[in-house]
């Protein structure tokens, strides 16, 4: 039950969890996931990474898309830029982790605005038809790039070394990726106490009205480009040492689809939207085999048809969070919040 | 020049705050504005009036940018602001509201007033992520000079946090008004701005109007088809008709203008009460 407002300041009234119960989830949800990696099995440990780097992927798209309204569908292939950069600089040049992070990172958001130029013309849907181009494109020239990239044949990356530690084992790994997540969830989220995230989302509401408020529409497309390819950069980077081996295939449309649905299932334009939808993602395929195990012994082929059924059940997913849901989870999430507050009295 | 066009000078000494030159828009074939001539001095207010279709809006957005002129020019104290985009003119002190509320519906009346303030702003992308000093600090700031001078002035207070697309229109209008006034324009475009209304509604925008003017300084320029208010607040009217300017001057000359009148009412009205009294 939540009644009144006691803030008598308006640095009280800015800050980022109003209530102490926010901040109560807030502080369970990192000890949570201080303390879950040494209690569960290395598998789920190395979901739990994977969780990681998706939810940074889907915070840069978020900005992107949830926030600025440029709907892309290179996000995949950005972090595939990320995850060669890295690759190519570590196997190929011998760069320490510390310097192939930032600059997968750089070579990413300045790729990214080159392909954000078409955003400068073209809306909604033809912007998207020219992400998908930046997709093709990307991926095309990382098959073809032989030289750099070594083409399908994929590229082998060592573990990293940090502070003289090599970064191998998945728990090693977890704590690495783990709080760089977070740092990149709180960086997206402090944009949007400021100006920057106001104009972002003033261009996604009204564009003409946010340039008579003296935002430049130019500069702040291409900034929002600049930080979403950042972060898919940052993805790609980290991908590249958890993943070991590097493929083009790993960045191809499905990857950027999938991104994109993650971001609608978990709800545009929300803090917490990148994070549902990158634990649905990859919750609903372990569940499915999970059940699909089950019923083994019974149809012998339910392991097999995982896989498509998989697909279909993404499809129908998206399709019933548009029509029902369209602000995803992070809509039913606030709703939970304001029964919370309200319990005794309304229901 | 053409004599049809009157040239108002209200103060030959002082350098109008938006002055016009033989500006000019065409859309195709259609002249929406021809040659049009207007001076606006600092700190007044004035109202433009005029048929519908006569070019009042497309003034507007000639004056904020999103047209380009096909002739003439346009000064903003004394520079030419005619091929300036559009987000660096309302940096130069030009504000503007709508005529169909363009606020953002997504984001809470108080973000929609600090978006006003975006051209003052100093926060850099990486100071904003970080959000530690001077990003705090600017928008502690902002909030407090928010606070204390705008939402108090335009008694918003009670609906700072509300979403916008649930509000009133009336208040929308009021919120569209409070976030070009965070701008701290020099100069405020006002598309009817009390169209919709009530007459209550009416009264204490026809009043903020006049103490946006009296403690701010800022000069006020509105377009509206209400009549009352527009007479009763402008230092000046212009009327415009069919893209031209047809009549310029204080509003008791212009409500006794033949030109107006017959703008308004059409040509035949001698002839009308004519017949009228032979009946």
């Amino acid at each position: 039950m939540h009644i009144g407002n006691a803030r008598s300041s308006y640095q009280a009234d800015e800050v980022m969890w109003k209530r102490p119960a926010h901040k109560g989830a807030m502080l369970l949800i990192i000890l949570s996931l201080l303390i879950l990696p040494f209690w569960v099995g290395p598998y789920h440990l190395m979901l739990m990474s994977q969780l990681g780097i998706f939810v940074i992927a889907i915070a840069g798209l978020n900005i992107l898309t949830g926030y600025t309204g440029l709907i892309s569908l290179g996000q995949g292939a950005f972090m595939g830029i990320g995850a060669y950069t890295t690759a190519v600089l570590a196997t190929g040049y011998g760069f320490p982790p510390w310097a192939t992070f930032p600059l997968s990172i750089i070579m990413t958001a300045l790729i990214g605005i080159g392909f954000g130029l078409p955003s400068l013309r073209v809306r909604g849907l033809y912007l998207t038809i020219a992400t998908l181009a930046a997709n093709v494109i990307i991926v095309f020239a990382i098959r073809k790039l032989e030289w750099l990239t070594n083409g399908d044949r994929g590229i082998n990356i060592e573990p990293a070394i940090l502070f003289g530690f090599s970064i191998e084992s998945e728990l090693e790994k977890y704590f690495v990726i783990a709080p760089l997540a977070l740092l990149f969830v709180l960086f997206s989220q402090n944009l949007f106490r400021t100006k920057i995230g106001r104009a972002f989302i003033a261009i996604r509401e009204q564009d003409y009205s946010a340039e008579i408020m003296g935002i430049s529409l130019i500069r702040y497309k291409l900034t929002a480009f600049a930080i979403g390819s950042a972060y898919a950069g940052a993805a790609g980077s980290l991908w590249a040492y958890f993943f070991t081996a590097l493929t083009p295939n790993q960045f191809n449309l499905s990857q950027s689809i999938l991104f994109l649905a993650a971001l609608i299932i978990g709800g545009m334009g929300t803090t917490l939207g990148p994070l549902f939808g990158a634990v649905f993602v990859i919750l609903v395929p372990e569940t499915l085999r999970a059940i699909a195990g089950l019923i083994t012994p019974y149809y012998p082929l339910a392991l097999q048809a995982t896989a498509p059924i998989t697909e279909i059940i993404y499809g129908l997913l998206i399709i019933g969070f548009l029509i029902f849901e369209p602000m995803g989870l992070s809509a039913i999430w606030a709703r939970i919040w304001r029964y919370i507050d309200r319990w005794p009295f309304t229901r | 020049m053409n004599s049809t066009q009157p040239k108002v000078k209200t103060n030959q000494d002082r350098e109008p705050l938006l002055r016009v030159d033989s500006l000019s828009i065409a859309f195709g074939g259609v002249q929406a504005l021809n040659n049009l001539e207007l001076e606006i001095q600092s700190g007044t207010i004035s109202s433009i009036i005029g048929p519908n279709g006569a070019g009042k809006t497309t003034f507007f957005n000639l004056v904020s940018g999103f047209y380009q002129p096909t002739g003439g020019e346009i000064f903003f104290r004394g520079q030419s602001i005619t091929s300036l985009p559009g987000h660096k003119r309302g940096a130069l002190g030009i504000a503007r509201t709508f005529q169909n509320i363009a606020l953002f519906r997504g984001m809470s009346v108080l973000d929609n007033i600090k978006l006003g303030a975006h051209s003052h702003l100093k926060t850099g992308v990486f100071g904003a992520g970080i959000y530690i000093r001077l990003a705090q600090h600017e928008e502690l700031q902002l909030r407090e000079t928010i606070e204390r001078e705008i939402i108090d002035f335009l008694e918003i207070d009670h609906i700072r946090n509300a979403p916008v697309s649930g509000l009133p229109y009336g208040l929308q209008k009021r919120v569209e008004l409070a976030r070009a006034l965070a701008m701290r324009p020099s100069m405020m475009l006002l598309d009817e701005p009390v169209a919709g209304m009530n007459r209550e509604e009416r009264e204490d925008t026809a009043r903020f109007i006049l103490d946006i003017q009296e403690q701010w300084g800022t000069t006020i320029l509105l377009v509206d088809h209400d009549m009352g208010m527009v007479m009763d607040i402008s230092d000046q009217v212009f009327v415009f008709n069919f893209g031209e300017l047809i009549a310029a001057g204080k509003p008791e000359i212009i409500q006794s203008d033949p030109a107006v009148i017959e703008a308004y009412l059409g040509r035949e009205k001698s002839d009308i009460s004519r017949h009228i009294k032979t009946q």
